[in-house]
């Protein structure tokens, strides 16, 4: 691969609390591609979401991070906010979860959008507001001119979105980021919306992190998947690989979890059992150990490391999915009834697909 | 109807919810009326699970509100137990003759934390109504039972009971949700959007808890949710709400199956992971849905309907029958 767009070595973030350092990202690595998506996948709390702002710079003070972000060759943890700001919002840029909080309730859209174009690229009034229109076009906004003088609350939920894409395309990024873009919206209106961003990232020949907590979303839009949990990477690898063979236990956790319109009626889900590890508190193991049902004595002393077990797939786990190591360590469990962490195997044993 | 009719109700002694006509319209100022629900009839047979499922603004929270009288509907009837001697009209009884009924009758809402009241503990959050009851009950123990119930929702009462909402995460919350709604023994649990707050993994365990509940007290449950999959995973019997209307109504393998209306089938085609039952070129369709204030005349989904021809202007459909306990409101159903 040429070189990528956007580089992320070894990534840290702490957070100090009253209890010791919450480690909320724990040594991400990732390249990213010109024109390229990567999904980012993980429940709450998983560090997505703090590697997405650390990304964009917009850390709290207080925070810690280490490790490297190499974006087209400048390196962007060493970029001053102040002098560098036509930096973020221009070249790498944005779009949350929730529309309604990302934009300004008491200025029109129109000026929302144009704001951008004015500060960053000097376009002058009558320019930034031609452009506006341009966009909102663009975003498949009907009647846009009408658009551009309304309020954020005069619009739906979907619009608003759309909005805030049009408002993180203004000056033509290079590196669009997606926090959730569709979490707050209706099904029908999720679908254009990622379609939406699919046509722009290729029309434009942007680079793209698309995080969700939906493995579903991400499926035929990403063209890598980076699995975080704990604030740790489990398993990286392009898309068709990541679901034709899949390998760590949480992915596969994760995707049993997603009820699915083909499945039947009263389907047992298998839910995972217990809830996310205590970041300020890891331990030694394997964060996911206390969950999962491939566990073994080591997993619990020693933390895997993220391997490559070939090109452009790699996993931190001691007894992968699929692996005779993965497969004995299942048998053994199942032998015993309970994992070496403590977590009864009947659980997984009375959801396999019965019917109440 | 998307449309009128009545030909979906079932005509069983095993009904123990009758909706029949429901509107309900709220002012929007100007002279201006709020058309949130019109004119929606089903009913609910006893242990089965009702799926509502729609987009934001078709009605379907309201619908379930009007259920339990959160507000009054604006017309229409609301029955429990309807043709047998027991029978109660919820719509026409008011006060303590409400009062006693309502027990019967328990909801669930959306966001577990907001509600929860922060400032109270968990063991006096869940024995509130259990307290109320007392005065008809008088030989429940109420300390005894919001322990049954918090552990029938996997939560230690020895270390739950004692706390305070903020403590908990927002799956456990929304099990607490669930224990206070079944302490006082209802017949029929409205949960309105149970798990769109939560994670998936958490939302499978809530989804579980709601199967194993609705088994071990004997329950009926109304689910509400706009995901289809959600909703397709926990229901019998699946009513497609669209603008204040019912779109299509049926069994849940049927409708899933041979989903008959355009929308049903734009629905099955937009989620994430779309059903092979439809293609998936049918989820291409305006996003805009039009106001509830002025709805579209005659069908109120042929603004994004790719099937409308100007009959569907004119005419309101009516619903009509597709197959064994499965109706569609529109005049050309089918598959595309």
């Amino acid at each position: 691969m040429a070189t990528p767009l956007l580089s992320v070595t070894d990534l840290q973030v702490g957070f100090a609390t009253e209890r010791g350092l919450l480690r909320a990202v724990d040594g991400v690595s990732f390249d990213l591609a010109e024109g390229q998506t990567l999904g980012i996948v993980g429940e709450s709390g998983s560090g997505k979401s703090v590697t997405a702002k650390t990304l964009m710079n917009l850390l709290p003070s207080y925070a810690r991070v280490e490790g490297s972000v190499m974006f087209d060759g400048r390196d962007v943890r060493a970029m001053a906010a102040e002098r560098e700001r036509h930096f973020w919002g221009v070249e790498m840029t944005m779009v949350f979860q929730d529309p309604m909080t990302s934009l300004n309730p008491v200025k029109k859209v129109g000026e929302q959008i144009a704001e951008s174009l004015r500060v960053h690229l000097k376009r002058s009034r009558r320019e930034a507001r031609d452009d506006a229109g341009d966009l909102l076009q663009q975003v498949g906004i009907p009647e846009s001119k009408k658009r551009l003088t309304q309020y954020p609350h005069e619009l739906s939920g979907g619009l608003r979105q759309r909005v805030v894409i049009a408002m993180a395309l203004a000056c033509s990024p290079r590196l669009l980021i997606a926090d959730e873009p569709t979490t707050a919206l209706d099904v029908t209106v999720q679908k254009h919306i990622l379609d939406l961003l699919d046509e722009l990232r290729e029309e434009r020949g942007m680079a793209m992190i698309l995080i969700t907590h939906d493995l579903g979303v991400v499926k035929g839009r990403a063209d890598q998947i980076m699995v975080m949990y704990a604030g740790r990477t489990m398993e990286q690898a392009d898309t068709a690989t990541l679901f034709s063979e899949m390998r760590h236990p949480y992915t596969e956790a994760l995707l049993e979890t997603i009820p699915r319109v083909d499945m039947a009626s009263h389907s047992r889900l298998v839910p995972i059992p217990g809830s996310p590890p205590d970041a300020v508190d890891l331990g030694q193991g394997c964060p996911f150990a206390e969950r999962c049902r491939y566990c073994s004595a080591s997993c619990l002393i020693d933390q895997p490391s993220l391997e490559q077990h070939r090109q452009g797939h790699a996993c931190a786990c001691h007894a992968p999915v699929g692996t005779d190591a993965g497969a004995a360590a299942h048998a053994a469990n199942h032998e015993t009834g309970v994992t070496p962490a403590g977590l009864d195997m009947g659980t997984f044993a009375t959801a396999v697909g019965e019917k109440t | 109807m998307a449309g009128s009719g009545a030909i979906q109700m079932r005509d069983s002694d095993e009904v123990v919810l009758r909706v029949e006509s429901l509107v309900m319209e709220f002012p929007a100022g100007r002279n201006q009326v709020v058309h949130a629900v019109s004119d929606v009839s089903f009913d609910v047979c006893r242990g089965e699970t009702l799926g509502i499922v729609g987009e934001s603004g078709c009605g379907k929270s309201t619908t379930a509100r009007a259920l339990v009288q959160l507000p009054r509907p604006t017309s229409g009837t609301v029955t429990l137990d309807p043709g047998t001697d027991g029978q109660v009209e919820l719509t026409g009884i008011e006060g303590e003759a409400l009062r006693s009924v309502r027990p019967r009758v328990q909801m669930i809402f959306q966001d577990p934390i907001s509600s929860l009241n922060p400032r109270r503990r968990v063991r006096d959050i869940i024995g509130e109504g259990l307290t109320i009851w007392q005065d008809q009950h008088p030989d429940v123990d109420v300390d005894a039972r919001v322990d049954e119930v918090l552990r029938a929702v996997g939560l230690d009462p020895v270390v739950a009971a004692s706390r305070r909402p903020h403590e908990f995460s927002g799956g456990q919350c929304q099990r607490i949700s669930i224990a206070r709604a079944l302490a006082i023994d209802p017949e029929i649990l409205i949960c309105d959007e149970p798990v769109s707050a939560l994670d998936v993994s958490v939302q499978a365990q809530v989804l579980n808890i709601l199967e194993e509940m609705k088994e071990r007290f004997g329950l009926t449950l109304v689910f509400i949710s706009h995901d289809l999959s959600v909703v397709r995973n926990v229901s019998d019997r699946v009513v497609v709400m669209y603008l204040g209307k019912v779109c299509e109504i049926g069994n849940s393998d049927s409708l899933f199956s041979e989903p008959a209306h355009p929308y049903t089938r734009v629905l099955l085609a937009s989620a994430p992971e779309p059903s092979t039952v439809v293609d998936a070129s049918e989820a291409a369709i305006g996003d805009e849905v039009p106001s509830p204030i002025n709805p579209p005349s005659g069908c109120r989904f042929r603004t994004r309907c790719p099937r409308v021809t100007e009959l569907c202007a004119s005419a309101e459909p009516v619903m009509r029958e597709m197959g064994p306990d499965h109706f569609v409101a529109c005049h050309f159903p089918g598959p595309a």
